[in-house]
């Protein structure tokens, strides 16, 4: 069974339905992008994948040893966090929390984990810093060592580089493909078509409330949608 | 400064002094806790809202005269704290609207009530010592002052058990409902002890202070350090530090408990921003 799959998902906002009938699934390693217009349904995609969102009907499923809070998340920076004196070491330590259970403390284990992540990210030197004072993809990478300290199964990201300038958003997207390569399999919700065309190895379209297409990259450019879209957003092979 | 110190001796040697002060300093410390975290969810006016509504219920206890104005007022508050913070997400009732409805509607209802059926001549001088405070922290009784000290214990340290998880709602809600932290829980969590803390201080500083209480320790903090845990601790230092002050000065020279006490939050956020700025440069 896949890593994580939707059966016929219908999910919105009071009655009105944003995405009809979806179905898809995720294989462990596989890099899916989700795609499409504003208002085409992905941050609510995400949101139910995630479980903030009840779908209307249908289901999330989990499977291949995949809890339900085994999901990493990256979201996109909210306003109460511009202003949040907190250091960069106790934000990607709140990451552990979800194995915590009732104990007050941070066990010895979870505090190690939250070190080689940000080992692993090259964040360590900021350890004491205060997190609202760093740059924006010095951020990003605290908030992705946090979702690594969740779980380094499956990753969530959203628009992981908005609101960064193009060299921090390639490194970033390097970065990305680097988990990815060491097993981590990474579902990204993204505008930008040629950074999802580069690194994904599948692409869900969202569109007129269904997905318009589902599959490999490959398949993508050679369909219909994957070529109308593409031209429109001047994506060059 | 011998003649103060000796009034301040002389006036320690009487025990509701001293409980005064004891209270005084637990209830400041209570309040802090919650202070940074209130901020930072943007709701520095829960305080001020809870406290109208724990006005509200304190004059329908007087209404009904009752015996132990305490049962009805706690519930009640924790209550709207909940349907208050609920409302943060999804409605069509944002947060700074709901509380504003809340804290008018019952500071009006509140005032209503106790002119219709308050039994007492100086009508006045009540509505200004729930308002304000006033003496009544003089005045506790030894049970009250036990009470107080409980509560406030209890709420101190259940902050301290959940502080971790506390930080990981208020930073980030959604990541931590997402990775399997129960965010609603701990919202819960956070109401009901904001609404102990908040009927509690109604007794030191009275329901238009407590917002003082909450917020200028916490914002102090905020301008000088920048990580969770020292702001927390700063936070505490400096209202334990001003509410202690405060009732010293205000024994002192006969000036009212609650807004002696606000008085000294605000000039130790005066110096905690100065510093700040110089620091920064």
């Amino acid at each position: 069974m896949a890593q994580l799959a939707c059966q016929d998902l219908y999910i919105g906002y009071e009655g009105k339905t944003v995405i009809s009938g979806l179905s898809f699934s995720v294989e462990a390693g596989s890099y899916l992008c989700i795609i499409g217009d504003n208002g085409s349904g992905k941050s609510t995609l995400m949101k139910t994948l995630l479980g903030l969102k009840t779908p209307l009907s249908g289901q999330v499923l989990s499977g291949e040893g995949l809890k339900p809070n085994e999901i990493g998340y990256l979201p996109q920076q909210t306003l109460v966090q511009k202003d949040f004196p907190a250091s960069v070491r106790e934000v990607v330590r709140s990451g552990c929390l979800n194995k915590s259970g009732l104990n007050p403390f941070y066990t010895k284990a979870q505090k190690q984990a939250a070190d080689e992540n940000m080992e692993r990210l090259g964040i360590s030197a900021l350890a004491k810093r205060c997190y609202r004072e760093l740059s924006g993809g010095q951020q990003q990478r605290v908030l992705l060592a946090r979702a690594l300290c969740a779980t380094g199964q499956i990753l969530l990201l959203d628009e992981p580089a908005a609101g960064l300038d193009p060299m921090m958003s390639d490194e970033m997207y390097e970065l990305i493909a680097e988990l990815n390569g060491s097993g981590t399999t990474i579902i990204m919700v993204s505008h930008d078509i040629s950074a999802s065309l580069k690194y994904a190895s599948h692409i869900l379209h969202l569109g007129n409330q269904k997905a318009l297409f589902c599959g490999t990259k490959d398949g993508y450019l050679s369909s219909e949608a994957g070529r109308d879209y593409t031209k429109k957003a001047g994506y060059m092979r | 400064m011998i003649a103060v110190a000796d009034k301040l001796c002389q006036y320690f040697q009487f025990p509701f002094v001293r409980h005064a002060m004891a209270v005084g300093v637990l209830i400041a410390l209570s309040s802090s806790f919650l202070g940074v975290t209130l901020v930072l969810k943007r709701f520095s006016f829960i305080g001020d809202g809870l406290s109208h509504v724990a006005f509200g219920a304190m004059s329908i206890a007087t209404a009904l005269s009752l015996s132990s104005q305490f049962m009805l007022v706690l519930p009640a508050t924790v209550i709207c704290a909940v349907l208050l913070l609920r409302t943060g997400q999804n409605t069509r009732i944002q947060g700074d609207a709901a509380i504003a409805m809340i804290s008018v509607g019952a500071l009006a209802i509140g005032y209503m009530l106790m002119s219709l059926f308050s039994k007492s001549s100086n009508l006045a001088g009540d509505v200004c010592s729930a308002l304000f405070g006033s003496v009544t922290i003089l005045t506790l009784t030894q049970a009250e002052v036990w009470l107080c000290a409980v509560l406030s214990t209890l709420s101190i340290s259940v902050f301290l058990l959940f502080y971790h998880k506390i930080f990981a709602v208020a930073f980030d809600e959604d990541f931590s409902t997402a990775t399997g932290v129960d965010a609603k829980k701990y919202n819960l969590l956070l109401a009901i002890i904001i609404s102990v803390v908040v009927v509690l201080a109604m007794n030191l500083v009275g329901a238009l202070l407590i917002s003082a209480l909450v917020i200028f320790p916490a914002l102090s903090a905020m301008s000088l350090f920048k990580s969770f845990k020292s702001v927390t601790i700063c936070s505490v230092l400096v209202s334990v530090v001003c509410a202690a002050l405060g009732i010293l000065v205000s024994i002192i020279t006969n000036t009212p408990v609650g807004s002696t006490i606000a008085a000294m939050d605000i000039a130790g956020y005066a110096v905690f921003s100065v510093a700040g700025a110089i620091v920064k440069r």
